[in-house]
């Protein structure tokens, strides 16, 4: 029973988001709150409907109810329950379901953030909402049902794909979802704004907090899945340019742009048209993501769905939201009203740079990913767009805008001082250009880039550190003074100061990995294999059992140098549900490097192995969660708490504090 | 029906929810300009903050402050009258409540009744398992038994019972590998060689293959009566050839049966057919003439047995059709109307007969 009130609490949250996108919008033509009120109960309605749903799924998977033909087709009933909680969405349908319960968690918060935003706006954008979340369900309910049954009941399940149960995995999904859906709001906020045809700096206020919350989990997820790739996948690469990483890394750069242009738009009540089609674009590059990896025009670890009816559906929801709002925004955004110009060196000119550079970069991507598609649709032949393609494109706009980022964080708003700028990041420039120097010395002969990129970083995290030292240590004298600047200048700045510095810390670990070494050998027990700066000798191969799988495991003693390390073992395993193996890689890490070991084929008492120096490569994903916390720091920035309108305020609102 | 109390519960409490923000208050504006107010206000009293901090100078505050208030001044340039006047506004109030009184419950219908299973209940595993004897389902049991003998794959019992659930279930080629465990671990009767042999027939699409032939050898050197492997080394003499001689088998299969063998109706219609095979490829061999001749000798044969009484319907159309063939209208006439007569009894019987004249265009004809 509890599936099929799941499955009825759904149609319902359909029904009830019609509701939602139908009404609102009434209200707001017609100049009617009451009308438009009901746009929040409906999105509160909505979630609770579709949190019922996702409850009875879990439920279904937990207690492995085979009578449901997606828990069948994913899971076993030996998985460790952790894994039959994450099969939920670890597949298309239950992922789907995953998708559509964030989206409408994101309408309920909107709905429940009365005080930070306008009614007028909270109701158009509650309806947009709405209408995404039609399409979602209808999508879900008439092409993805995780709520099929099944009869006669089988006894045992099919088990989830074996590369997915793993914990980087449990959490990975619904991480880029928050992210991919927290877009959908941004979206929203832009559509509702061009329907009523006002923007301004409020709207910006109100937007970005939910574009650093959507670009915060993003930055997460995508680290995230980067990390699983790398440990998981077993050829120790961190990132492929796979068109589906890149599905998720357009959003990412598109997003990171919307962040820059709505500070501008908020302190100078400008880029407003630009700032409205960055909302646009960036959800719909999460569409588009969701398109590639749902339709079947690509297969890789991520497509789950091969159903042509399925492509189909979300093609038409692509061509509906994207090409509807991207009309819209061609008739609507002329009667915008423009805002102020700006001097061509002030932090607004900065930003604008970022914005272009960005966009830039991620038209790169998009071509990188796109072109392969379109070629093997229109002449079949099929091409790989790989690392080469990026480097040549992706890279040179990157690093200019890299470079630029430390200067144009210290200028002012409106009129900035170049020279000051260039002054205050001097030091940081020299140390860098030093440590750059220092390193060529030491590693001669080797790769002449990986330096320059170190340097590079090394300027982005110091440029970072200076800025809020400055922004500390000027006009104030004396220590208590400083600190109490330290304690009043907002969390934004912090933020911002930890983004970029995280930034910063990735591209040093990206640059290492130019240094990282890779040795392939075959080895018997006893004998030892050599890599970078590490060595390992093979002690033996045991058999082990899991509770769904077999395992081969061999265990290695690890030396870095002369100094012994803590023994690292390698494993391949077989999982007997779907008798598939996969690979567990045996990494140490060391310091903030890491030694990495995959196991081959394993025959006659010997085995196929290859081991990895890593030098510095878990700064790729440290520097990724500074970046994340630097989001999340902003996010908590006062501003955005107080952003209260005063409004003639209905008994019970609590006013904010000061 | 308990479960469509739970539905209307829920959609009674959603539309309840949705309906709930309609029946507050009078209608109302939006107070933007307020909200602007407030906002540029706050703005404001930030950058006081931010002097009083020291975060920003005298002179940088003042061109905030400046800015700040020439957007107030422009918000306020937006002000919109008043809306909702009374009358539209309840207007819009009913059609809103209708719309979602009608929209939501009619469409999670339409949904829910197109894909949900309401009368499907949770089937947890956990559950299935304590179910004990007769409650159990048989999924589950296979599932134990397959488990079992997973365990103990030398227990003879299970396997030979465990074979013929899967010839049944058509899994062919692990009924043969479980007969084959049964044998290799017990002591083998005849039985178990017959289903051996059975399901090797089934996995090589009813041919008698020579694994096959081999286990009804096994079968007939313990059991030479044994019905099964008797049949199906009938069969194995039609595959190769000798027509008459897998006809002789099967006719003493039948003569040799027990008044009650439920499998003697299936060896009858195969040598039915056989039968019927080999008529048919006799007069087919013969030359033109002489082959009108054998055919019309049968047809009324078969009309002589009917009229003398009984037949089936089946029997009935074949005779129709072949009296329809032969270009005798008059004798399918006549025919039909034996056979209303006849099978008056059965209304099927008679509707078949009327489709098949209709579809022959026989009528009778009008006086």
């Amino acid at each position: 029973m509890i599936v099929e009130i799941g499955h009825y609490a759904l149609a319902l949250a359909l029904g009830v988001s019609v509701i939602q996108a139908v009404v609102p919008f009434w209200g707001v033509f017609r100049q009617d709150r009451t009308l438009a009120s009901v746009g929040s109960s409906a999105a509160l309605v909505s979630f609770a409907l579709v949190a019922l749903s996702f409850a009875a799924l879990v439920t279904s998977y937990v207690r492995s109810d085979f009578s449901v033909g997606n828990v069948v087709a994913n899971s076993h009933s030996a998985q460790p329950l952790i894994y039959k909680f994450t099969s939920v969405w670890g597949n298309h349908e239950g992922s789907m379901l995953l998708w559509v319960l964030i989206l409408t968690l994101f309408g309920a918060l909107v709905a429940l953030s009365r005080r930070s935003l306008p009614p007028r706006l909270r109701a158009g954008t509650l309806a947009v909402q709405g209408l995404v979340a039609v399409a979602f369900l209808a999508f879900t309910l008439l092409t993805s049902n995780p709520f099929q049954r099944l009869a006669p009941v089988p006894a045992e399940g099919q088990d989830l794909n074996p590369i997915l149960q793993d914990l980087g995995l449990a959490i990975h999904p619904p991480l880029l979802y928050i992210g991919y859906v927290g877009f959908s709001i941004t979206y929203a906020f832009a559509v509702a704004a061009l329907i009523d045809g006002r923007i301004d700096a409020m709207w910006a206020r109100a937007v970005r907090p939910w574009t650093l919350l959507a670009w915060t989990f993003l930055t997460l997820g995508i680290a995230m899945g980067s990390y699983w790739a790398y440990y998981e996948l077993g050829w120790g690469g961190w990132w492929f340019w796979d068109p589906v990483e890149n599905a998720s890394f357009m959003p990412w750069l598109a997003g990171t742009a919307l962040i820059h242009s709505t500070v501008v738009m908020e302190k100078r009540d400008a880029l407003k048209v630009w700032t409205i089609l960055l909302a646009i674009l960036t959800f719909s590059l999460s569409l588009l993501g969701t398109f590639i990896v749902r339709s079947g025009v690509l297969t890789s670890v991520h497509s789950f769905a091969t159903d042509p009816a399925r492509g189909l559906f979300i093609l038409l929801i692509l061509i509906f939201f994207v090409g509807g709002s991207l009309a819209l925004f061609a008739w609507r955004a002329p009667l915008l009203r423009q805002g102020g110009l700006f001097a061509p060196v002030s932090r607004e000119s900065a930003l604008v740079v970022n914005n272009v550079f960005l966009a830039t970069a991620c038209a790169t991507v998009f071509v990188g990913t796109l072109y392969p598609l379109l070629l093997e649709m229109l002449t079949g032949d099929k091409i790989s767009v790989g690392a080469p393609f990026y480097n040549a494109t992706f890279v040179p706009v990157m690093v200019p805008l890299l470079l630029l980022l430390p200067i144009g964080q210290s200028l002012a708003w409106k009129r900035g001082d170049l020279l000051g700028a260039a002054q205050r990041n001097a030091v940081a420039f020299g140390l860098a250009v030093l440590a750059a120097l220092a390193l060529l010395f030491f590693t001669r002969g080797g790769p002449v880039l990986a330096p320059l990129g170190v340097g590079l970083g090394v300027f982005l995290v110091l440029g970072a550190g200076f800025d809020l030292a400055e922004r500390i240590v000027t006009r104030a004298s004396g220590w208590q003074a400083m600190l109490s600047r330290a304690r009043g200048l907002p969390r934004s700045a912090w933020g911002t100061a930890l983004a970029h510095a995280g930034i910063g810390l990735s591209i040093i670990g990206i640059a290492a990995q130019a240094w990282s070494t890779e040795a392939i050998t075959v080895l018997k027990p006893g004998e030892r294999l050599t890599s970078g700066r590490y060595t390992i000798v093979l002690e033996g191969m045991s058999p082990r059992t899991g509770p769904n799988f077999r395992a081969e495991v061999a265990r290695f003693q690890l030396f870095a140098g002369d100094r012994e390390l803590t023994p690292v073992e390698a494993s391949k395993r077989v999982y007997t549900a779907r008798a598939m193996p996969t690979t567990e890689a045996g990494i140490r890490t060391d310091g903030l490097s890491q030694a990495y070991v995959s196991l081959g084929e394993a025959q006659d008492g010997v085995v196929a192995v290859r081991l990895y120096d890593k030098p510095l490569i878990l700064l790729i994903w440290i520097g990724s969660l500074v970046m994340a916390l630097g989001g999340g720091l902003s996010l908590t920035d006062r501003r955005f708490r107080l952003a209260a309108p005063k409004r003639a305020a209905p008994a019970g609102a609590v006013q904010p504090a000061e | 029906m308990m479960i469509w109390a739970i539905f209307a519960a829920m959609t009674g409490a959603a539309v309840f929810a949705l309906l709930w923000p309609l029946s507050r208050g009078r209608a109302q504006g939006f107070a933007d300009v307020a909200d602007a107010r407030s906002l540029y206000r706050s703005q404001l009293k930030e950058i006081d903050r931010d002097l009083a901090r020291k975060l920003i100078g005298e002179e940088e505050a003042q061109a905030a402050r400046t800015e700040a208030a020439r957007r107030l001044l422009r918000a306020a340039g937006d002000e919109t009258g008043p809306a909702g006047e009374t009358e539209p506004s309840l207007r819009r109030r009913r059609a809103s409540s209708a719309l979602m009184l009608s929209v939501v419950p009619l469409l999670a219908l339409l949904i829910y009744g197109l894909y949900g299973s309401p009368g499907q209940p949770d089937q947890p595993l956990a559950a299935r398992l304590e179910k004990a004897g007769q409650q159990q389902d048989f999924a589950i049991v296979l599932a134990r038994m397959e488990a079992h003998l997973a365990a103990n794959p030398g227990d003879a019992k299970g396997w030979s019972l465990l074979a013929p659930i899967y010839l049944r279930q058509g899994r062919y080629d692990e009924a043969a590998k479980a007969f084959a465990a049964a044998i290799r671990s017990g002591k083998p009767g005849p039985e178990l060689y017959a289903g051996l042999g059975e399901a090797r027939i089934m996995e090589a699409g009813g041919v008698v293959t020579a694994a096959a032939r081999e286990a009804l050898a096994e079968t007939v050197k313990r059991d030479p009566q044994n019905p099964r492997a008797r049949y199906y080394l009938a069969l194995a003499k039609e595959q190769d050839g000798d027509g008459e001689g897998a006809q002789a088998a099967l006719s003493q299969l039948l003569a040799e049966a027990p008044a009650d063998a439920d499998w003697a109706g299936a060896v009858r219609a195969r040598l039915e057919r056989m039968q019927a095979d080999a008529g048919r490829k006799a007069v087919a061999a013969l030359p033109e003439a002489e082959r009108q001749q054998a055919i019309k000798a049968m047809v009324e044969g078969l009309s002589e047995r009917l009229s003398a009484g009984g037949g089936t319907l089946t029997e009935w159309s074949r005779l129709i059709r072949a009296r329809v063939v032969l270009g005798d209208k008059p004798a399918a006439l006549q025919a039909v109307k034996t056979a209303r007569e006849r099978l008056a009894e059965d209304k099927d019987a008679l509707a078949a007969i009327d489709a098949l004249a209709d579809e022959l265009a026989l009528k009778e004809a009008v006086p």
